[in-house]
């Protein structure tokens, strides 16, 4: 039963991964790439850079900010 | 397990909301108007939610009422 819940542990670490890089992938796209050319020139990639770091402090700011509030309604009960 | 991955996709749906309302260009570090933003993003969002669920209530209780006193 340990390993059963090991494993689920895993499971859902990797699917949260996926779900995080499918939806940054698409943010980033969208705001880096204007007019698709012939490779990713050096401005997008800097841009994709920029915007996969500043993904992850959206999410972390996110994440902390819903945390807070899920302790407020607790402390309300 | 499953509060945890509850948590996490509702992580996943309000960054993805809120970066649509908050980031414009994504520069070298997350401002503190964008941060403030997405704190208030979250608020609201949740605000929201809870807002849809009291009203959905209210009106389910007054559409039984009604159709209680239709079948008298």
């Amino acid at each position: 039963p340990g390993l059963i819940m090991e494993q689920v542990k895993v499971q859902i670490a990797v699917a949260n991964a996926q779900e995080l890089l499918q939806r940054m992938t698409d943010k980033c796209f969208r705001k880096c790439i204007g007019k698709p050319g012939g490779s990713l020139d050096n401005s997008e990639q800097k841009c994709i850079a920029m915007c996969m770091d500043r993904y992850m402090d959206s999410w972390n700011t996110v994440s902390r900010a819903y945390n807070s509030r899920l302790q407020r309604e607790r402390a309300n009960m | 397990e499953t509060q945890k991955q509850r948590f996490q996709q509702l992580v996943h749906q309000m960054t993805e909301l809120c970066w649509e309302k908050c980031m414009d260009k994504p520069g070298p570090k997350l401002d503190s108007r964008a941060e403030t933003c997405f704190v208030n993003c979250v608020e609201r969002f949740i605000d929201t939610s809870q807002f849809i669920l009291n009203r959905l209530e209210q009106t389910q209780k007054s559409k039984s009422a009604f159709s209680e006193s239709l079948s008298d």
